[in-house]
């Protein structure tokens, strides 16, 4: 499992048949380590990673909150009823000077808007909120925007 | 007035020129062309190193530095070396850093070659070591290496190779074209060879980090040796770093004062730049080259599997990131297979002959590119073969 996990993890643009191949599993080994995965938490999804500038019906924001702690369960039944709006991409527990931290997205800068003064800040436990907008992405998920310029100048042939 | 060519000195002029580059002028002007014919990583050296070379950049470091190379650095590479490779030698008197093996290893040639010296080296091999021998009006003699012994060398071979003259054998293990490697047991023999005949060992370990079944052993390591040998290494494969220009040399103090002789009136000293960023990649590298190994190694087992499926017969390279898939079996040279492999599938390996006549029969295909690449090049090669 590790050695998938690795394999997925490293990027390269494989189809699972592709990734079968070099791990030396049938497609069904394979089907079966990852379904594993699925169970047990590991693995929670598999999807293309965008670049979130060319999305231009989309707009971007990381929003601080702070919260309220609960006598039971300290910050955990917020944090995940907050985790549950379609609009939070993830969210994040945080040491320092908030709590929460939610990257979001909506269709436009009011749905952003809107989705904070209507739903973030009229829950209970809530008492501030910070929204901070994407202006330009130069990483997304360990995918650099401006590619190293590899092979402009490389040899076709090096001995 | 004479013909221009009249001035070249006849010895210079009688090194052939390679075919090879010619050769891969034209496929480089083919569209869609796939090239295996690669002999550096794909990779681009990691971030941490070209930022080291900037802030080096950003301080002013923009001048000469001491001919040996930089302090620094000479005291990094000594420790990396006693770590990895069990030999502990002095940064101030046994380590020289130049530009790159290549450059080393024509500084070590020049340092001990009398005209008549003959030099021994195992064949297929990396394309400059004969010329270079030839160069200081030294004579080769190669060692022939054969597919059966997984392209390790084979001691009979050596002895009968050997004549009276022979003053230093050169070797390369992990070997660039072949992949082919040398466990401790035949390194052993070959220093007990060379400890008889009183020669001297110069041991190229460029690939020695792309190794992939096994730890590398160097023949320096072993008892007695290190008097006896020039162990060469560098940053250009192990850390994705060709274009930085780093190598260098360790051996002893009498063989270093030499080199640095040739060195420093040729060269000077390897730019400080690129000195900063090797320092960087010796204290910080470990992850990211071991990262890249381990693409490498999934490429080759996908490579080497694919040629044998389509009936290339291929030893599998424990070493470096080149196959080297035999031909024979269509019954024409290895430049004519290139040559109709190009034509007919667009893609380019290089013939096993541009590492010598022991070559013949062998192409070296560099699985250095992307998985992508290696996925359509073998497809295409099979669609070509198959109607041959």
């Amino acid at each position: 499992m590790e050695k998938l996990l690795r394999l997925m993890l490293d990027g390269e643009a494989l189809s699972t048949e592709q990734m079968g191949r070099i791990l030396g599993y049938t497609r069904e080994e394979l089907d079966a380590e990852l379904k594993k995965m699925y169970d047990e938490g590991i693995l929670l999804g598999w999807r293309p990673v965008i670049n979130p500038d060319v999305e231009d019906s989309t707009v971007h924001a990381a929003i601080e909150l702070r919260i309220n702690p609960e006598r039971d369960g300290g910050f955990d039944r917020l944090a995940q009823r907050i985790s549950r709006f379609d609009q939070v991409d993830s969210c994040y527990l945080m040491s320092g000077a908030y709590d929460l931290l939610l990257f979001v997205k909506a269709k436009s800068l009011r749905g952003v808007a809107s989705f904070v003064y209507e739903k973030l800040a009229t829950i209970g436990g809530v008492t501030s909120t910070a929204t901070h907008f994407f202006l330009k992405t130069y990483k997304q998920q360990g995918f650099l925007i401006q590619k190293d310029v590899n092979g402009g100048d490389r040899l076709f042939y090096s001995p | 007035m004479k013909d221009p060519r009249e001035f070249v000195a006849s010895h210079v002029g009688a090194i052939p020129r390679s075919g090879i580059r010619e050769f891969f002028a034209i496929a480089a002007t083919m569209e869609d062309a796939i090239s295996l014919g690669i002999g550096e990583p794909d990779f681009v050296t990691p971030w941490h190193i070209r930022e080291a070379a900037i802030f080096a950049l950003e301080k002013g470091k923009t001048s000469y530095t001491d001919n040996l190379g930089l302090r620094r650095l000479r005291g990094e590479i000594s420790k990396y070396v006693a770590k990895n490779f069990g030999v502990e030698y002095d940064p101030v008197s046994e380590i020289m850093v130049g530009v790159g093996v290549s450059e080393v290893f024509d500084c070590a040639i020049r340092a001990i070659v009398n005209p008549g010296d003959k030099i021994m080296y195992h064949e297929p091999c990396f394309v400059s070591y004969s010329p270079s021998v030839r160069l200081c009006h030294g004579i080769p003699v190669a060692v022939r290496t054969r597919g059966e012994d997984g392209f390790s060398f084979n001691m009979d071979e050596v002895r009968k190779s050997w004549e009276p003259g022979c003053k230093a054998i050169v070797i390369n293990f992990p070997t660039n074209p072949t992949g082919g490697v040398a466990d401790a047991e035949r390194l052993k023999e070959l220093a007990e060879f060379a400890a008889e005949k009183d020669m001297l060992v110069i041991t190229d370990e460029i690939y020695s980090e792309l190794t992939y079944d096994g730890g590398h052993v160097s023949i320096a390591s072993f008892d007695g040796m290190k008097d006896r040998c020039v162990f060469l290494h560098g940053f250009s494969k192990a850390f994705a770093m060709t274009g930085f220009r780093i190598g260098y040399a360790c051996a002893p103090k009498a063989v270093i004062e030499a080199m640095m002789k040739v060195h420093q009136y040729a060269i000077m000293c390897a730019p400080i730049v690129s000195q900063e960023a090797a320092v960087e990649a010796l204290a910080n590298g470990r992850e990211s080259m071991e990262k890249m190994r381990e693409q490498y190694r999934r490429r080759r087992d996908y490579i080497v599997g694919r040629f044998n499926g389509m009936g290339l017969d291929c030893h599998c390279p424990k070493g470096t990131f080149y196959a080297f898939p035999s031909v024979k079996r269509f019954g024409m040279s290895s430049m004519d297979f290139a040559k109709k492999i190009l034509e007919d599938s667009k893609v380019a390996v290089v013939p096993g002959s541009a590492f010598g006549e022991s070559g013949e029969g062998y192409v070296r295909a560099s699985f250095s590119t992307s998985y992508e690449n290696l996925v359509e090049a073998a497809d295409r090669m099979e669609a070509a073969i198959s109607k041959w």
